[in-house]
């Protein structure tokens, strides 16, 4: 199975009449256990191809398809957005069975899945809590759960950490990395945090802006665990480097126009 | 450094986080009843104009006895329940229905904006005259009138709710009507409570007056019937009734928003 995104190309109009090109001929694959990151300065697009690639927003021209589904008419998309979008009237249990519900499951397996998932995201004994209880990691665990539960063909997660501190961030990452492992779900990943990029990728995509376009694919060619230890940080660091001086003039262009 | 030098740092805003002992809610009505007791003892004001408390709580006694009282009650609660039903859900339904298809929008908002700023017991006359004079037109002015409120706010409501919860919905495989159920519905219930809250003095006006136009029991009938023979205290009792319904309604809609909306 993989998934072919295929010469997207997204304008809108802007209030002016104007069309603004938020995507120009976006073409890439995510294989089969990829973990996929789009990286690129604010207003690069990345949260639109997202969208498009969870069919939340049409494209103007190109296609998004999944090849070698077996013996399935829709892949199953388990979306973790950055909002986090739980449903606030749902406990934490209730949300992450929301999926399974819709899709007509058994009482009795959506139990069973789901205390799977919340025990993998470590919100055991918070099953009966209201949204509005948990703290923000907390929150986004609960989302996370509600997305895998589904077992989706493809994971999309849109900047999930980006309104987490600094430190809860680093500890969402590393168990994100340890679920990814347990899971191994095709991933396309957002975020505008390089160091966030390197850390979790296979490949990194480098959107440039104005119009959005694939600037460079980079392969991370680190082992998936691990690569905060001493003995990567060099290569670590070259690659965030790398991706930082790629990006570094139009996040200047971005932080001018505000 | 000498212990007399100190300047301690006080709260200086302790006064938000002050408890006030909890019979002081119930004092002011105490005292408001014992001052009213004791103008009319005293002779100040004729019982005629305002019977005293003592007064009004002996001809309700009264009036339980006969059977008089409960039977108006009664006949009052049977008009303003099944009318608050019927407005409530149709409301809350047509809202739902116009927040969620555009369609529905567009052709039935200025419908309903254009018949909510009329004053509902002008249409009495009118709906008697369809309807005829039996408890029917009483429902059915009692269920317009909260028909409106719950309509508005319903389709407020569910013009607030998260379309990022929408989307998360359609993503994780809600259909149409699930979205309305699951995230719409929900999503729009505090709103929703709001409205039943404004529709439930609404009712209670429109029951009186009703009743007192076309009824021959009822609260507002029974009002009517003794301040035309002028006995105020019997009179008094009907207010009384209708304070306290208004006060029993509020809780119970407190309650039952308690038990819908844990999540706030």
């Amino acid at each position: 199975m993989r998934v072919v995104i295929d010469r997207v190309h997204k304008s809108f109009t802007d209030s002016k009449g104007k069309e603004v090109v938020a995507l120009k001929d976006i073409s890439f694959t995510i294989e089969k256990e990829e973990f996929v990151v789009l990286v690129g300065p604010s207003g690069c697009g990345k949260s639109t191809l997202l969208n498009i690639v969870g069919g939340l927003l049409s494209p103007t021209s190109g296609s998004v398809y999944f090849e070698g589904l077996e013996g399935k008419k829709e892949p199953n998309l388990g979306i973790v957005f950055q909002e986090i979008a739980l449903f606030p009237w749902r406990t934490v249990y209730q949300n992450v069975v929301f999926g399974l519900e819709e899709r007509g499951v058994s009482k009795k397996q959506q139990a069973e899945i789901a205390r799977k998932y919340i025990d993998m995201v470590g919100l055991t004994g918070f099953e009966s809590a209201y949204p509005k209880q948990l703290s923000g990691g907390m929150k986004q665990r609960a989302g996370i759960a509600r997305a895998l539960a589904i077992q989706p063909d493809l994971l999309l997660m849109d900047e999930p950490f980006s309104a987490l501190d600094a430190q809860t961030r680093t500890i969402m990452q590393e168990e994100l990395l340890s679920i990814w492992n347990q899971t191994r779900l095709s991933t396309l990943y957002v975020t505008h945090n390089i160091h966030e990029a390197v850390y979790l990728a296979d490949r990194v995509i480098v959107l440039s802006r104005h119009p959005g376009q694939i600037k460079s694919i980079i392969h991370i060619d680190l082992p998936k665990f691990g690569r905060d230890r001493d003995e990567y940080r060099l290569k670590y660091e070259e690659y965030a480097d790398q991706i930082w001086q790629l990006i570094r003039h139009d996040a200047q262009e971005a932080l001018k126009e505000g | 450094m000498n212990e007399q030098n100190r300047v301690y740092i006080k709260n200086k805003v302790s006064f938000l986080e002050l408890k006030v002992p909890a019979f002081t809610s119930a004092a002011g009505i105490v005292l408001i009843l014992l001052i009213w007791e004791s103008v009319c003892r005293l002779g100040w004001v004729s019982p005629l104009y305002l019977p005293a408390p003592t007064a009004i709580l002996l001809a309700a006694w009264d009036m339980i006895v006969q059977g008089e009282l409960h039977a108006n009650i009664l006949a009052s609660l049977y008009r303003i329940i099944l009318g608050y039903i019927i407005g409530g859900m149709v409301g809350i339904l047509v809202g739902l229905l116009l927040g969620f298809s555009k369609w529905a929008d567009s052709i039935g908002t200025p419908i309903v904006y254009s018949i909510y700023p009329i004053p509902k017991i002008a249409l009495l006359p009118l709906i008697i005259l369809w309807l005829g004079i039996g408890e029917l037109p009483k429902v059915a002015i009692i269920a317009l009138g909260v028909f409106f409120p719950v309509v508005i706010n319903t389709f407020s409501g569910v013009k607030n709710v998260d379309p990022m919860l929408i989307k998360a919905a359609v993503t994780f495989g809600s259909n149409r009507l699930n979205i309305i159920r699951k995230v719409l519905l929900p999503g729009s219930l505090p709103m929703i409570f709001a409205g039943l809250k404004l529709a439930a003095g609404t009712s209670l006006l429109l029951l009186v007056a009703a009743e007192m136009i076309a009824a021959k029991e009822g609260i507002g009938a029974m009002v009517l019937h003794y301040g035309n023979l002028m006995i105020t205290t019997k009179l008094m009792v009907g207010v009384v009734v209708l304070s306290l319904l208004g006060l029993l309604f509020n809780r119970l809609l407190q309650w039952a928003e308690s038990k819908l909306l844990p999540w706030k």
